[in-house]
């Protein structure tokens, strides 16, 4: 879980990068550029196949935890006292991560989908920028990427120092480092990201 | 006396390992706040068994915090409401007249229930025999100033020696991990000159043995160092992880 997710993290960090040119509000010319070169250059659709498989592996992985982990406890507490131990999201993962995945699918048919299998955005027709305006029209859409952000954030909040506690790097001075930027990560992605519909949807980008 | 209180418990009854348990409703009267938590579990023992009832049975030894035999999930957390102590060691003051307690025995697959509270922790003992040890040749001891120790290594290894081997980390851990005990037990060796020849083959062995009791995995969620009696830190999970990535990366075994 943790080579995969520290590897899903990387590749958030780029995904956000490039989506965060619209927000030169220039019509979306810097970002259909930046989208052409992700969509087209040979090294990133090979990453994007390899993206695909350290996300199928995290999601597999994720599944049979939960599993065995379930099965480690047959019978279980008629009360348990979680919330005085431990962080609610820190034993929500699974949930969390089901609401991610079930996000993806419709983020990937929104978006992956026309730019991958239709020839709308390579043939000139329509640009990835009008795709995202069409999108975001409707309210609803917004509302869901929000709150799949915010599921984001507290998979990120648990996921990004706990990676680092399962390979094993535990340091009295840096730790408290990697928590730090753990939790700005956590919250300052997901915040740019859930941004992109607000402002598409209420115009603020045109 | 003024203060002393009646209280209504639910405690988890089951007849022997095969049969299915239940929770069953006590009333204790009278008990006292200065009476430690297995000292009222005594008193209602006693009226069982005047009224000619099964007792109930509870593991308990030394009731000084220091043996690891007490094992009661109490109100949904191992040991209690308190830090730092186990179930012994729990005061009948850090409750109210009229509570309604719960207290079941330690849930895990790899912890079978014996009867009513008392659950077999042997697996325990069984990881232990699978590397938790030194091997050490016959033949006098040698001078103890012959094998320099860091001041700060021996400070580690004595905390992570502070593992009692209750299995409460077991009992907090959503998934049953015993990764807080087995860390520990690795660490209070693998920091000391004396853990070093046996260092690979004691965390491979260790963690399969772990993992062929049926205990789950780590999800690092804290609980077990936020519950554990005596304060084995998270640090030692995270040591024991870079040892047996570094073993089975590192080591010629297969």
């Amino acid at each position: 879980m943790a080579i995969t997710g520290l590897f899903l993290i990387t590749f958030l960090i780029v995904h956000c990068g490039i989506n965060a040119l619209i927000f030169f509000n220039d019509g979306g010319e810097s970002f259909n550029k930046g989208a052409e070169f992700m969509g087209t250059n040979p090294l990133i659709r090979t990453m994007e196949i390899v993206l695909f498989i350290g996300l199928i592996l995290h999601i597999v992985k994720g599944f049979s935890l939960w599993k065995q982990n379930n099965n480690a406890r047959p019978i279980k507490y008629a009360v348990q006292n979680g919330a005085a131990n431990s962080k609610w999201y820190s034993r929500s993962m699974g949930i969390l991560g089901t609401l991610l995945l079930m996000f993806l699918i419709i983020h990937l048919r929104h978006f992956w989908v026309i730019s991958r299998f239709t020839d709308e955005i390579t043939s000139g027709k329509e640009t990835l920028f009008n795709e995202m305006k069409e999108v975001f029209e409707h309210l609803w859409i917004v509302v869901l990427y929000v709150l799949a952000m915010v599921s984001l954030a507290y998979h990120l909040m648990h996921g990004f120092q706990s990676a680092f506690q399962t390979l094993g790097l535990n340091h009295k001075k840096y730790t408290p480092l990697i928590k730090g930027v753990g939790f700005w990560f956590s919250i300052i992605i997901p915040f740019i990201f859930a941004m992109m519909p607000i402002a598409m949807h209420f115009d603020f980008i045109k | 006396m003024s203060g002393n209180m009646n209280l209504t418990l639910k405690v988890w009854r089951q007849k022997n390992t095969k049969t299915n348990g239940e929770l069953v409703d006590y009333k204790v009267n009278e008990i006292s706040p200065d009476m430690s938590f297995l000292e009222m579990f005594d008193v209602l023992n006693e009226k069982l068994i005047t009224e000619g009832k099964d007792p109930i049975a509870f593991d308990h030894d030394c009731r000084e915090g220091i043996c690891g035999m007490c094992s009661m999930h109490i109100n949904g957390r191992p040991h209690g409401p308190l830090q730092g102590v186990t179930t012994c060691q729990l005061h009948m003051r850090s409750f109210k007249d009229g509570d309604t307690i719960v207290v079941e025995p330690w849930r895990a697959q790899a912890f079978p229930v014996i009867k009513d509270l008392a659950v077999n922790r042997s697996a325990f003992d069984r990881i232990i025999a699978a590397g938790g040890y030194v091997s050490i040749n016959t033949g006098n001891a040698q001078d103890a100033n012959n094998l320099p120790i860091s001041k700060d290594n021996a400070d580690e290894a004595f905390a992570a020696a502070a593992c009692i081997g209750c299995g409460a980390c077991v009992a907090a851990c959503k998934n049953a991990s015993a990764m807080l005990f087995v860390s520990a037990k690795v660490s209070q060796l693998s920091l000391l000159p004396q853990g070093q020849p046996e260092k690979q083959s004691r965390v491979i062995n260790m963690v399969a043995q772990m993992d062929a009791e049926g205990f789950g995995s780590c999800t690092n969620t804290g609980a077990c160092e936020a519950e554990c009696p005596k304060g084995i830190s998270l640090s030692n999970i995270a040591r024991m992880n870079r040892e047996f990535i570094g073993a089975e990366l590192g080591s010629e075994k297969y």
